[in-house]
């Protein structure tokens, strides 16, 4: 890592020339009827990786050499939210190139990092733009940023600001963000918006599924196949907190189990049937609901691979012995 | 009602002896996993680190190590299925996140 950033920093030296540097573009704080929809569709996942704005320095309101500088990234949700948050303030917003990608996953891949952040400084002649040193990042940035690294290869300086766009007229008004506004969050509202891009990824597998389940004759299972769609990409993130463990898998599962036997209420079966559903789809929502963790913002690498180690066979061997019980049933 | 994750498995580590007490990692961390005392950084609880990798790479003198990375699933069975380190770098099927 360190060998790395020497080698960075002798091919990145702010004494290289800019490259094209264009006008500053402008941007409104206004949030449109436009804007609304874009942002519904991206959340359902209609078009979601073309949802860009393009990078380079904008112009919001009526800014001068004084006025601070903000970055984020080129996901339009994220420039979005930035710009509407700065409403009625004067200020320079610096777009990095992170590939349509929000900030902190893009930070996570490192495309919000020291080197976009210093090529967009540069390209953007942002030292005669204004007359301080500043940059002001969005705090989830910070994965992908080496504040230090940035200063040597820049003269700017990073300044952390809230985890949370709307937090800043309070940061700019306190000059400094409190700890609850450096703490990211994870409730009702912030895990159901995350629910239909689960919903539809998954969907795309086990709607057929469940379609050709029923077209077979087997309509009790695509029932079930679709409540387990349910269970791992909706009741997942909606009772997060409720359902049982620290493991998602496990919770999953939980969720899972849940709406296989409230459909068993409507469906006339054997208690080995029962089992071996319960078995097999619970299986299924968890899997699907393993994939949350993604979503969320406190799950750690190694407890994902962890529980991944555990949960993967877990999953095969459900159901593996739930299709042999039903078969056994069937057949003997 | 838990929304903590699983205990035991992060990888941070600080290095109490190359501290300056900056406090930056402190700025960073999303989970308020450290508090400076006595101009030195401590960790209060590293049950919440989710191992993002910020305090490591903005601290000033690499005091802190940790292995950075994602906590999904999917990009640990893309990972795996592609024989590289887990990642959510997806190509070109054209959903990313």
């Amino acid at each position: 890592m360190a060998q790395n950033a020497n080698v960075l920093k002798v091919s990145l030296s702010p004494k290289l020339n800019p490259v094209g540097q264009a006008a500053p573009g402008t941007a409104s704080a206004g949030y449109s009827r436009a804007d609304r929809l874009g942002a519904w569709k991206a959340r359902w996942g209609i078009n979601r990786m073309a949802y860009r704005v393009n990078p380079g320095l904008y112009a919001l309101g009526a800014p001068s050499a004084a006025s601070p500088v903000f970055a984020t990234a080129n996901y339009k949700l994220s420039f979005d939210a930035l710009r509407v948050s700065l409403k009625g303030v004067d200020a320079w917003l610096l777009v990095l190139d992170t590939r349509g990608i929000n900030v902190w996953c893009a930070a996570g891949k490192g495309t919000f990092g020291t080197l976009e952040l210093a090529r967009i400084i540069a390209e953007t002649g942002l030292e005669k733009v204004v007359s301080h040193r500043t940059v002001i990042l969005p705090q989830l940035g910070a994965p992908g940023v080496s504040a230090h690294r940035v200063k040597a290869y820049t003269g700017f300086f990073v300044v952390y600001g809230p985890v949370r766009a709307e937090d800043l007229p309070e940061y700019l008004r306190l000059g400094r963000a409190t700890p609850e506004m450096r703490r990211v969050r994870f409730n009702f509202t912030d895990r159901m918006i995350l629910a239909p891009i689960q919903l539809v990824h998954f969907g795309r597998y086990l709607v057929p599924a469940a379609a050709l389940l029923f077209l077979l004759g087997y309509r009790a299972d695509a029932a079930y196949t679709l409540g387990a769609l349910l269970a791992g990409g909706a009741l997942v993130p909606a009772l997060l907190p409720w359902l049982p463990g620290r493991s998602f898998a496990v919770k999953s599962a939980a969720a899972g189990l849940l709406v296989t036997a409230l459909l068993a209420l409507a469906h006339d079966q054997t208690p080995a049937q029962f089992a071996a559903r319960a078995l097999i789809y619970s299986a299924i929502a968890s899997f699907v609901g393993l994939d949350f963790t993604g979503a969320s913002t406190y799950t750690s690498l190694s407890g994902v691979k962890k529980e991944m180690r555990l949960a993967m066979p877990a999953h095969a061997l459900a159901v593996a012995a739930g299709l042999v019980i039903l078969a056994a049933g069937r057949f003997l | 009602m838990s929304m903590e994750y699983l205990r035991g498995v992060s990888t941070l580590k600080l290095d109490v002896e190359k501290c300056i007490g900056c406090g930056m990692c402190v700025n960073v961390c999303p989970h308020a996993v450290f508090v400076v005392e006595n101009r030195k950084a401590a960790i209060t609880d590293v049950d919440r680190c989710m191992e993002c990798g910020a305090c490591a790479g903005n601290c000033p003198v690499d005091a802190i190590l940790v292995k950075k990375g994602v906590g999904c699933a999917q990009a640990v069975r893309t990972g795996f299925l592609r024989g590289t380190e887990p990642n959510c770098d997806c190509g070109d099927d054209g959903n990313c996140c």
